[in-house]
């Protein structure tokens, strides 16, 4: 096995001397970004190659106002639960976990189950839904058994287009979502037009990954392979799909960092509305939100997200903001862009920096 | 956000299931996918997703770390 990694990273190496040119490689996928990084992946890279981090961290990408109504929800004396990645993203006035410390009612759930458990006691519990493709069938079947949800799910393709159409992000070639695509298949990517490899979340994998792409790219192909087939079959999953569909329609979203993007968003239909959390509080939720006041902030999380800036170049990054006091998403969540870079290289680099002085 | 852990489902009971997850076990729902007691599938939050194909999954095999 070692052996075929030390193959690999030849092959890597060769192919991408002949090809010449800087490349940069863009995942989508904060588990990804994670793994990457865990694998120390950057430092086996020739000198060409880079990665990027794309708007892969479903907990970065919801927006401000979304947060801003959860949260107005849960100062009311709503009960809310959450998965316990969004508990710290803070909106325009504060996080979940910061309401919770005023008082609120905020539990973290590992699954949707957990909340159903919760609704016992509290019958007017409300879920916030989010997450991609991966994350939508779960609540998607929560509402069809009766859980009350607010719903910031995403789809994930159209943020790809949103990268593709903007012509100052340079990108070489995609490594695709590998549990999105086990729900989304592969066939919705055959419309981008660049290099896309499918990957597991191994360091292997990806390695493997890389090696397709640069295959691409010496062959001037511009196509969608499956490198994580163990787990994600051509046609995804189809019934997972089947219940997103039945429960949701689309929608335009408002993504933290890429703005408003038509069909998105996921939005629960007209038939459950009972168990619909913006439809119950809506004229609470428009009260709410008539009272955003964006704040003013020299965090760069929008640029980040869509790899248009390094973490390293915000003015804030390890200065003020750091995970211990995050000013961004990007930071708060240990997926996110500047979490992941804080916590791998800046820190290692400030050790070797003194132990060279 | 969207990681998912394999385990190994050894019992049925309609939508639910139990599933060992390197020993310990947790019951999951298994309502997405046509699963069987013995196969292999990979959870992701409280649900299974897909079933995971364990002749392809042998030759990855944790070579780095833990499959996420």
């Amino acid at each position: 096995m070692k052996s075929e990694i030390s193959k690999i990273i030849g092959d890597i190496s060769r192919k991408a001397a002949i090809i010449g040119r800087p490349l940069r490689f863009m995942d989508l996928c904060g588990t990804h970004s994670q793994s990457i990084a865990e694998n120390g992946l950057k430092d086996l890279m020739p000198a060409n190659i880079r990665f990027a981090s794309g708007p892969g961290c479903p907990v970065c990408v919801t927006d401000q106002s979304d947060i801003d109504a959860i949260v107005g929800l849960a100062l009311q004396g709503i009960p809310v639960a959450v998965y316990g990645d969004a508990l710290n993203v803070a909106g325009n006035f504060m996080s979940l976990d910061q309401a919770r410390q005023k008082g609120a009612d905020v539990s973290a759930v590992y699954d949707t189950r957990d909340a159903f458990e919760i609704k016992k006691q509290k019958p007017n519990l409300v879920f916030f839904g989010i997450g991609f493709e991966t994350t939508a069938p779960m609540t998607a079947w929560s509402v069809k058994n009766g859980l009350t949800v607010y719903s910031a799910h995403k789809l994930f393709p159209p943020a790809m287009e949103v990268l593709l159409k903007n012509k100052n992000i340079k990108v070489d070639g995609f490594i695709n979502p590998g549990h999105v695509s086990a729900i989304i298949g592969a066939k919705v990517y055959e419309k981008f037009k660049i290099p896309q490899v499918i990957a597991g979340f191994d360091g292997l994998d990806i390695l493997k990954a890389v090696n397709m792409l640069l295959n691409q790219i010496l062959k001037k192909e511009k196509k969608v392979e499956n490198e994580y087939s163990r787990v994600v079959k051509k046609g995804g999953n189809p019934r997972a799909r089947k219940i997103i569909g039945d429960v949701f329609e689309i929608a335009s979203a408002r993504w933290r960092g890429l703005g408003v993007i038509g069909g998105s968003g996921l939005k629960i239909r007209k038939k459950y509305q009972k168990c619909d959390a913006e439809f119950i509080y809506k004229d609470l939720i428009k009260k709410i939100k008539k009272n955003i006041k964006p704040k003013a902030s020299a965090c760069r999380c929008g640029l980040v997200l869509q790899g248009l800036e390094e973490p390293v170049n915000c003015p804030l990054f390890g200065k003020t903001c750091t995970p211990e006091t995050p000013s961004g998403a990007c930071m708060i969540s240990p997926e996110g862009g500047c979490s992941i870079e804080y916590r791998y290289n800046f820190i290692a680099r400030l050790k070797n920096q003194n132990a060279g002085q | 956000m969207c990681l998912s852990i394999p385990g190994k489902i050894i019992k049925i009971d309609g939508q639910r299931a139990t599933a060992d997850f390197n020993g310990i076990k947790k019951e999951i729902n298994v309502s997405l996918i046509d699963a069987n007691s013995g196969d292999y599938v990979m959870v992701h939050a409280g649900f299974a997703i897909e079933k995971v194909d364990l002749k392809q999954a042998e030759n990855i095999n944790n070579l780095f770390g833990n499959e996420k």
